[in-house]
């Protein structure tokens, strides 16, 4: 009884299970390697630090993938938000302006969101177009304003987001478990987010069943462009300062974490629990190198040879099942 | 002379941008008369051949319904190496240098198509990774130096005309590296065109599954797509250490968006099927009259990327637009 209850178990969360071992495995690897270094206090508090803002990003670019699309202007976005949040901080000089910058910032960031959402729903551009178009727009917006300089030196209360602590959990990891949380009831509890599933895996089958496609995939890049906006916040918080062009990087790796996490690039499959699994195993790799002094091109070449080795992993089981 | 007054010319993709790249290019020329003159116009050849080398690669990529973001990956890779060797030997031989990067990106190439073939995961994903692989290989193993001490015949070969004009400013030419982008455009063209392997990437890029039903060898149509796409990253990693005459191993990765916006703006469709040499030469142009225009206008550079951005969001939609509305015809004669 128990024993097919566990079978069951593993065959339907196989490849949570699977990224779960690997997880398992690089973090014993690395702990040796360190020579227990790893487990130390000090770098799993600078991982709670780091992990959150790629982890973030990673759930914008999530749900935009479980609908079958792909968002590149979640950086952008950001780095908008970012922008915007960061001119109101150092203009004005109130006991409020913490709270209109981040409300304004978020708002520029949902307007993205806007943007994207109508051409991709509403006038059908495939969304690796719409967002690639809108990637470069806003980047472009940002340098506009910024003229590529670097705003920063923010208020203490605003560096607490990025930088605080609130029971002795550093509080970007705090923010980036609730969006976890956020988005998990999002996904499986409203009729949103198994819309979100349903127009992913079948959209025609979708339209038929009398759900709006369009207003779904438009409520869906809404929400990956807000928690692009929340990671932006994370982010200048952490970096005390804003500009046009940070996090560049982050944007093919967010795409990698998804569809390692188990997130299928065609969409309609993919779980929260996954993409988190992936980041964790990210950051385990880059604390660890950093540690043994190795270069952070190595864990990036690294990162992609695993990729690879977890979609063969996964094509094997599902030809030998 | 009916020929060249089809009808169907104007219904095309590449009409479209060749009107608004006349347009353009006469508002530059009111703006600021330096624009059109041949020292200006063979700069931005010279200048954008890189690019245009780099998006023919990516329009057999795209025609296949694959799509490659590890090129500048690739690119790097290749002329690092050729570099190294170049600068480590003081090979002091410009075809044989020529002849160094191009082995090193087929290889990559193929490698990408044996890992597409065999996982039948969608190649962005396959590509991202090995971007990554390649690139943090790379800068692991060799540290990532720059380099810019070249032998004489590396230097001089960069100054090559194809033929000279004398103008009020001074003696221009067409460049060498203009020459490059379009030889191997007639190449690509004529592949595309008239080789069976050009035809089979159109039928595999318009359905995949049908024309592996009809007995299609995928495996090889993906090793000639993602082997071609490497041969032309390696020559145009030659081509781009030329046009600098300096070897810096962050300057190309991170431009790969740009070169497929060129190639989308040039009629390629996202999802495999169609596209054209001739629109993909001419989105290289836009993209790079816009840059020059904004330059001329002396306008900072930042407002490029609003242009750029606007441009796609545009064109994209337009296109969106326009295959809705057949759409709707085409539903309309299947009622009746």
């Amino acid at each position: 009884m128990l024993n097919n209850k566990l079978e069951l178990f593993f065959k339907k969360n196989i490849e949570i299970v699977i990224l779960f071992a690997i997880l398992l495995l690089i973090l014993f690897s690395i702990t040796v390697l360190t020579g227990g270094k790893f487990l130390k206090a000090y770098s799993l508090e600078a991982m709670a630090f780091q992990m959150p803002l790629l982890g973030l990003f990673a759930l914008a670019q999530l749900i935009p993938m479980l609908t079958g699309g792909i968002d590149l202007s979640i950086i952008s976005t950001a780095n908008l938000c970012g922008i915007i949040t960061a001119l109101i901080l150092t203009k004005l000089n109130t006991w409020y302006a913490i709270y209109i910058a981040i409300f304004l910032g978020l708002i520029s960031a949902l307007l993205v969101g806007i943007f994207n959402g109508l051409i991709i729903s509403y006038v059908g551009v495939p969304p690796i177009i719409a967002t690639l178009g809108s990637m470069i727009l806003v980047k472009g917006v940002s340098l506009a304003i910024t003229k590529g300089y670097v705003i920063s030196g923010f208020p203490d209360n605003f560096l607490f987001i990025g930088n605080g602590y609130l029971l002795g959990i550093p509080v970007p990891f705090v923010i980036f478990v609730l969006f976890n949380l956020i988005i998990a009831i999002i996904l499986y509890k409203t009729t949103l987010g198994i819309s979100i599933y349903m127009v992913g895996s079948n959209p025609l089958a979708t339209l038929f069943s009398g759900i709006n496609n369009k207003k779904v995939l438009f409520k869906s890049y809404l929400v990956s462009s807000f928690i692009s906006g929340i990671a932006s916040l994370v982010m200048i918080s952490r970096f005390n300062a804003a500009q046009a062009d940070y996090g560049g990087s982050f944007l093919l790796l967010t795409v990698l974490i998804c569809v390692l996490g188990g997130v299928s690039p065609s969409g309609g499959f993919g779980r929260v629990l996954g993409v988190f699994i992936s980041v964790t195993i990210l950051q385990i790799i880059g604390t660890g190198f950093n540690l043994l002094g190795l270069s952070s091109h190595l864990s990036n070449a690294l990162w992609g040879i695993i990729l690879i080795f977890v979609i063969a992993l996964n094509k094997l089981y599902s030809r030998i099942r | 002379m009916k020929i060249f007054f089809k009808k169907e010319y104007f219904k095309r993709n590449e009409f479209y941008i060749f009107v608004v790249l006349i347009v353009l290019s006469l508002i530059l020329t009111l703006i600021n008369p330096t624009f059109l003159t041949f020292n200006n116009i063979f700069d931005l050849l010279r200048n954008n051949s890189f690019l245009g080398i780099l998006a023919l690669g990516e329009l057999i990529v795209l025609i296949s319904g694959g799509i490659d973001v590890s090129f500048t990956a690739i690119t790097t890779v290749s002329q690092y190496i050729m570099g190294l060797i170049i600068t480590s030997y003081y090979l002091d031989n410009i075809f044989l240098t020529f002849l160094i990067p191009i082995p090193i990106g087929i290889i990559l190439g193929l490698i990408n198509a044996v890992i597409i073939y065999l996982t039948k995961v969608h190649p962005v994903i396959i590509t991202i990774a090995t971007l990554n692989i390649y690139y943090g290989l790379l800068i692991f193993f060799t540290g990532g130096k720059w380099m810019y001490s070249f032998p004489p015949s590396f230097t001089n070969f960069a100054y090559i005309k194809v033929f000279q004009i004398s103008t009020p400013e001074g003696i221009t030419g067409l460049s060498i590296f203009t020459l490059f982008w379009f030889l191997l455009a007639i190449l690509t063209w004529v592949i595309l065109r008239y080789s069976p392997i050009g035809r089979k990437i159109y039928a595999y890029g318009g359905n995949a599954e049908a024309a592996r039903r009809a007995g299609f060898n995928i495996l090889n149509i993906h090793l000639f797509i993602y082997g071609y796409m490497g041969l032309l990253s390696g020559i145009a990693g030659f081509v781009h250490a030329q046009l600098g005459q300096i070897i810096q191993p962050n300057a190309i990765v991170g431009q790969e968006l740009d070169v497929i916006a060129a190639v989308i703006l040039g009629g390629a469709s996202i999802s495999g099927g169609s596209g054209s040499v001739l629109g993909t030469i001419l989105g290289v142009l836009l993209f790079a009259v816009i840059k020059n225009g904004l330059i001329l206008m002396k306008l900072p550079s930042y407002w490029h990327q609003v242009v750029v951005g606007l441009i796609i969001a545009i064109a994209a939609s337009f296109t969106a637009y326009q295959s809705k509305m057949k759409n709707k015809r085409m539903v309309k004669i299947d009622v009746e």
